[in-house]
């Protein structure tokens, strides 16, 4: 292109550099205009966004019980606590300014990523996680009576031996974060919306 | 031959791979005629559409679904469900029918001005042989929506083969992989759409090759004699080629956002029912010349090679005119007879659409069943009809003859018309050079002189 440019009258500035300037700028628009659509189709489309909430009958899990639904394609655990669990798992609740509960003042169970269970939970009996380990993705093992649950009680990742307490809280292993939890809600006592 | 750049890591590349000097020299430097018209856009086009093919394939393909009791919902999914479905959907649909119109464009333009002839034969074929893979892979690429056009078409197109003798029927079940037009068709169909295109990819290039050996031919037919008959390919012709690629691109647009579905069939919006045909099965508007063919002769075998003969005629073409003269410019009786074969190729589509055994009213422009024709003519019957019919003072022509008729000149072009022309045609004076033409062109001196029609050859 420079070659064709010494034509130009003039060192820089001329018509020419304008002209190059503006369907380079005009060629860069039309590409990514076109391009978008091309990304853009592979995210979720309308009939997959559709999906994205569920409703589950509670009401046959017992105490001690998990069940697991899938949702969005992953698995939910839905586990109904017993009081040994809940009180266990608000053992190592981390110590929260009163006035602003999101504000961890202490730690003292060490948690890597510190939540206190109430803030997990909507009712304490019932707890809901989105059943995917914080590390790479493996579903952790916990779900049925003889499952491994790990040292804390709560689930065992045999991917790379991430344990989680019976608040679904990393304690120990490579995952850097707790079990997620969903968006989710009570419509009745014995069935949940979730997403 | 290699180039100099200034780019140090450019240079470091160059000197172990040439492939910057390779583009610098035959896409930059390139010498090409001063005096190419728009007839040579569509080699481009061509190309442009064949990457818009390839990229909107591969995005739809992320989408659908090649089995007999989905692919129909998948094609619908994509329209109604996926972020801009329906525009990749629309653009795949409509950038067929594009990428054919500029082939077409480009293989009249390659007849009119003689580019087929020596030395550019090889060219030619290859030319040929990517049109053949584009209808290969458009007609598999039209069953994959899983319509009734699609089944149907699949079903009349492969039982084509069936007209080979002996094995003919093994053939066609080879294709199908069972008894019918299934699932196994379905996916192997989709299997080649997906390879086919990234083939005609590499024949492309082998067409840019071949190209590139001797340069493109011009409009006056004569061959470049200098550095004053050519310009470098950039920046004049990747001007001239963007110019003319965004106005086809602003024809393609129309299509695609104003029209999408004009070009196709109402029947493919029906899924595929193989209990039931419907009423009349035409392909899509890039094969109906093929199809008037196939239809004029009324035998299957030999109806089957007639259509494969209109294009197996194609590859012979360069020993087929052997007239020294390239350009169609300077051969006034070819000249007509060549708009007469484009215009023929058009009966031949028209003849294409419409069900063989209708008539044809060309002052009416009406085409009426052969009982209406009867009525008129006061027959008890429709065969006592002739096929060209004055009944009741009504001018009418059969479908089935007026497809005869075209189907008779395409090949006596080919076949007679251009081997007695190269004999006795009376061509014009052909100018001293490329340059002289265009300066004359302008006003320039008078022609006193005529120059070798073919040097190379």
């Amino acid at each position: 292109m420079a070659d064709h440019a010494q034509s130009a009258p003039g060192a820089g500035g001329t018509r020419r550099d304008f002209l190059y300037l503006m369907s380079a700028s005009a060629a860069a628009f039309g590409t990514a205009a076109v391009v978008w659509p091309f990304i853009s189709s592979m995210n979720p489309s309308g009939d997959v966004l559709a999906l994205s909430s569920i409703e589950v009958d509670i009401s046959g899990v017992q105490v001690g019980q998990a069940i697991t639904v899938k949702w969005r394609g992953k698995p939910v655990f839905i586990r109904h606590r017993t009081p040994e669990e809940i009180a266990a798992a608000k053992k190592d609740d981390p110590q929260v300014d009163p006035a602003n509960p999101k504000v961890i003042v202490a730690n003292p169970a060490g948690l890597r990523d510190p939540q206190t269970d109430a803030s997990r939970v909507q009712k304490p009996e019932w707890l809901i996680l989105v059943g995917v380990c914080t590390h790479l993705g493996c579903v952790p093992l916990g779900q049925k009576a003889s499952d491994p649950r790990g040292e804390y009680g709560g689930w065992y990742c045999p991917c790379h031996g991430s344990q989680y307490d019976t608040s679904g809280r990393i304690r120990k292993g490579p995952a850097p974060l707790d079990l997620e939890v969903p968006l989710y809600a009570f419509e009745t006592d014995t069935t949940v919306k979730i997403g | 031959m290699t180039a100099v750049f200034k780019n140090p890591v450019i240079r470091w590349i160059d000197h172990r791979l040439p492939v910057f000097s390779y583009l610098q020299h035959e896409a930059n430097d390139y010498p090409t005629p001063k005096n190419l018209s728009y007839w040579w856009n569509f080699g481009s086009i061509a190309g442009f559409m064949l990457m818009v093919m390839i990229a909107t394939g591969i995005f739809l393909a992320m989408q659908y679904t090649p089995h007999v009791d989905h692919a129909f919902n998948s094609v619908e999914r994509i329209m109604r469900d996926v972020n801009y479905g329906w525009m990749l959907r629309y653009l795949h649909m409509n950038g067929a029918s594009m990428f054919f119109i500029a082939v077409y464009i480009h293989i009249f333009r390659g007849i009119y001005y003689g580019s087929f002839k020596a030395p550019r034969e090889l060219l030619w074929i290859i030319g040929v042989l990517i049109l053949l893979l584009m209808m290969a892979t458009a007609f598999m690429g039209y069953v994959l929506p899983w319509g009734q056009m699609s089944f149907w078409g699949a079903t009349v197109i492969t039982n084509l083969f069936s007209a080979i003798p002996v094995v003919g029927d093994s053939i066609v079940t080879l294709l199908w992989g069972g008894f019918a037009v299934d699932n196994p068709t379905l996916n192997r169909f989709f299997s080649l759409h997906y390879l086919l295109p990234f083939v005609i990819l590499g024949v492309v290039v082998v067409h840019v090759l071949a190209l590139h050996r001797f340069g493109s031919n011009n409009p006056t037919g004569i061959d470049m004699k200098g550095p004053q008959d050519s310009i470098p390919f950039h920046p004049y012709y990747t001007v001239k080629d963007m110019y003319g690629l965004g106005v086809f691109m602003l024809f393609y647009a129309f299509w695609v956002f104003f029209a999408p579905v004009a070009l196709g069939d109402p029947d493919n919006f029906i899924p595929a029912n193989p209990l039931s045909t419907p009423e009349h099965i035409v392909p899509e508007w890039y094969f109906l010349p093929f199809y008037a063919i196939l239809r004029s002769i009324p035998d299957k075998l030999t109806g089957v090679l007639a259509m494969g003969a209109s294009i197996a005629v194609l590859f012979i073409l360069p020993w087929l005119d052997r007239s020294p003269v390239r350009s169609g410019a300077y051969r006034p009786a070819f000249k007509r007879f060549f708009w007469t074969l484009v215009f023929v190729c058009a009966i031949l589509m028209f003849a294409g659409k419409y069900a063989p055994a209708n008539y044809w009213l060309p002052f009416e422009l009406t085409i009426v069943p052969p009982e209406y024709m009867a009525a008129q003519a006061h027959l008890e019957s429709v065969d006592a009809l002739w096929p060209i019919s004055f009944a009741g003072g009504h001018f009418g022509i059969q479908i089935i003859t007026l497809g005869q008729i075209a189907t008779v000149y395409y090949f006596a072009f080919f076949l007679v018309i251009l081997p007695l022309l190269s004999i006795f045609e009376r061509t014009l004076p052909l100018p001293l050079s490329i340059s002289k033409a265009v300066l004359e062109s302008h006003g320039g001196g008078a022609q006193s002189s005529s120059a070798a029609a073919k040097e190379k050859a």
